[in-house]
């Protein structure tokens, strides 16, 4: 985002005196002159907080109507956000977000949509990591057929565009969250099995390696311990740009409830239960769908400077 | 040229038969048995059997992937048992309004993108620049259907009276009447050939249908009917041409040439734009291509949220509605259009960069 604030030089100069500063210590360091990645970071702190904190923080249970509250509470379904702060009469119950069409605290379940939403991203890319890494340092590494029958699997599943395949295989297995992150899991699958390859193909036939492989290295150690962490640097940044984008595709399954199912406080579900009051309840659209997009931005911004301070050429054209 | 793209084709086939296996594999992975999934729970087995031997599903499982590559073949893509029509059928009403929406948040996406990435590496660093790298960053980040929402509700409503008042949903107003151009222009078109499909294809694009019979009344509403959904669906896209032109501005702009074209004196204007940009180019060609993918998958979300009934509307309806014949055929050919597109790209970026090897 705003590149060019650290001179090649002195990168170079940083590179050089390996000795003293260890690699993760210079990307952490770079990482942090990005005024970008710093917002990322904040807004995913953030979210993590609410994430572990939301039971304390939720006035109410994300799934208890009004009605049904402790004492019942007179409140309208879809009532406009009430803040006693901002000059909400205090003889009505307080609602930062009003309440949603099933008399709901609103609040409350968009605290607890960032523990869903987390859970969703991380899940899905390790498990996509976990496959992908194993099929691409498969297909690298012994080559000829398994190579090719695993690479065109792959092109066959990236020749869907991500979120029709992502639909379709949905609707076999049938909706639900866990289905979903299925679904998104496969379709992420061939992202990380190329990036594997391409890095085992990269250092495949380098000394080092073949040195193991004369000490009597087993195939098992080679591959995990001398070509694998090779891989490791662009799966990080993959794998954090993969987060963002798995947020935002399992958002657009809840939405068109193929996703989370009711009453589960997933964000993409909420927003997708209420659109058709989009015009008399706008907040109940907004609130979700900002929280969606921040998520999803704090995971690119930090994507995006993970990817810079890790590979310090791309630093001045990204 | 030509043995490359021939190679690329014969390297295409085999995905094409992954995408036809695969498409293939999901329908017979539905829970559930066929034949009482058309006929009713109540069919006899007698009428199943009739049913299963009529549609080869009593043969080897190889046999009946064989029948399905050749109807496929022969342009046969199954029928939908809601709307009782052969998936070609509804392909043919559909597609075009998807077609349309797609070309028109590509024109957004390229009008807007473009030059943004342009402005942002000449003036690197500058505060135009730091705007149009927030903007590319959010834009990829926001959810399509919220967006959309979030659109319909500041024009149609908050903005309602105004002179930005935008309708909501929907492609035409009530009341409005489109004939075909073909028919305005008094062609003699025999139903069922292909000039007919074509010119057909043609009509059902409002904006280009009323501007070739000259209806502007309908012109102006089909017009902004289209903003708000293909500005929604172009988000993305803009984000990421406007990122993809800028990254490759400054990787030019650093080049020697420029600095050469720069020493002799020429006109800043004419350096941008005629020896930076077009070198700029080569890249947003792929990503300009690959967009249009990512607009399909778009359009499943921006159809639903602005009520238009295109492809992605029908997939969706089809989902809801358990109509594998509508999802498995839609897929099949979406994907199908997907390798096409990626094929054309390829080829497109060898012809546009001849330091690529075509071998």
């Amino acid at each position: 985002m705003t590149p060019q604030s650290v001179s090649p030089k002195k990168l170079d100069a940083e590179a050089l005196s390996l000795d003293s500063v260890s690699l993760w210590q210079i990307t952490r360091r770079r990482l942090f002159r990005r005024k970008s990645s710093i917002v990322g970071m904040v807004i995913l702190g953030l979210l993590i907080f609410i994430a572990l904190t939301a039971q304390w923080l939720a006035p109410y249970d994300p799934t208890l109507s009004m009605l049904d509250a402790d004492p019942p509470q007179k409140v309208e379904k879809r009532a406009s956000p009430c803040i006693h702060a901002l000059g909400c009469p205090a003889d009505q119950p307080q609602h930062i977000m009003g309440t949603d069409g099933n008399l709901r605290d609103e609040f409350s379940r968009m605290l607890y949509g960032a523990r869903l939403s987390l859970m969703i991203g991380f899940s899905t890319v390790t498990f996509a990591i976990i496959i992908g890494t194993v099929l691409g340092a498969l297909g690298g590494y012994f080559g000829g057929w398994i190579d090719n029958i695993i690479m065109r699997v792959m092109d066959v599943l990236l020749a869907f565009p991500s979120l029709l395949l992502a639909i379709a295989i949905v609707t076999v297995i049938g909706p639900g969250l866990i289905n979903a992150l299925l679904a998104i899991g496969i379709v992420s699958i061939p992202a990380y099995a190329r990036v594997v390859r391409g890095s085992v193909l990269s250092v495949r036939e380098m000394d080092y390696v073949s040195a193991t492989r004369a000490l009597g290295g087993n195939t098992f150690e080679i591959l995990f311990k001398r070509i694998l962490p090779n891989a490791l640097t662009p799966l990080i940044v993959q794998g954090t740009l993969g987060i963002a984008s798995a947020i935002l595709d399992a958002a657009a399954l809840s939405f068109l409830g193929l996703g989370a199912q009711p009453p589960t406080p997933e964000w993409g579900s909420m927003l997708g239960a209420e659109r058709n009051q989009v015009f008399t309840a706008p907040h109940l659209v907004f609130y979700p769908g900002l929280a969606i997009m921040l998520t999803v931005l704090a995971f690119n911004l930090l994507g995006d400077g993970l990817r810079d301070a890790l590979d310090p050429r791309l630093a001045h054209t990204s | 040229m030509v043995t490359y793209i021939l190679r690329r084709l014969v390297l295409s086939i085999p995905v094409l038969f992954g995408i036809l296996f695969a498409t293939f594999a999901l329908a017979r992975l539905i829970p559930g048995d066929p034949c009482r999934a058309m006929l009713g729970e109540k069919a006899t087995k007698v009428v199943c059997d009739e049913f299963n031997h009529r549609h080869g599903l009593d043969r080897p499982i190889l046999v009946q992937f064989g029948i399905y590559v050749n109807e496929i073949a022969h342009g046969d893509f199954g029928n939908s048992f809601r709307y009782s029509k052969p998936i070609t059928e509804l392909l043919a009403e559909r597609l075009p309004i998807t077609f349309e929406l797609s070309i028109a948040a590509l024109a957004f996406s390229v009008i807007i993108g473009i030059p943004l990435g342009v402005i942002a590496a000449v003036r690197h660093n500058s505060w135009a620049d730091v705007a149009t790298m927030l903007w590319a960053n959010v834009g990829v980040s926001m959810p399509v259907f919220w967006l959309g929402l979030m659109l319909a509700y500041i024009f149609s409503l908050t903005l309602k009276d105004t002179i930005f008042q935008l309708p909501p949903s929907g492609r035409l107003s009530a009341g409005l009447i489109t004939t075909p151009f073909f028919e305005v222009w008094g062609w003699q078109l025999q139903e069922g050939t292909f000039s007919f499909s074509l010119a057909d294809f043609i009509s059902r694009m409002n904006v280009f249908n009323s501007i070739l019979s000259g209806n502007w009344e309908v012109l102006k509403d089909a017009s902004i009917h289209l903003i708000l959904p293909a500005f929604a669906l172009s988000t993305i896209p803009m984000a990421l041409i406007a990122r993809m032109t800028r990254s490759s501005m400054l990787e030019v702009l650093g080049q020697d040439y420029i600095r050469t074209a720069r020493a002799k004196g020429l006109v800043r204007r004419s350096v941008i734009l005629k020896h930076a940009f077009r070198n700029a180019l080569l890249p947003l060609a792929t990503v300009i291509g690959l967009s249009l993918g990512g607009l399909l998958g778009g359009a499943v979300l921006t159809e639903t949220v602005f009520n238009l009934s295109g492809v992605g509307r029908i997939l969706y309806d089809g989902i809801t509605a358990r109509d594998y014949g509508i999802v498995q055929g839609f897929t099949v050919v979406i994907a199908i259009f997907f390798v096409i597109l990626n094929l054309i790209v390829d080829v497109s970026y060898a012809y546009l960069d001849p330091r690529i090897r075509l071998d």
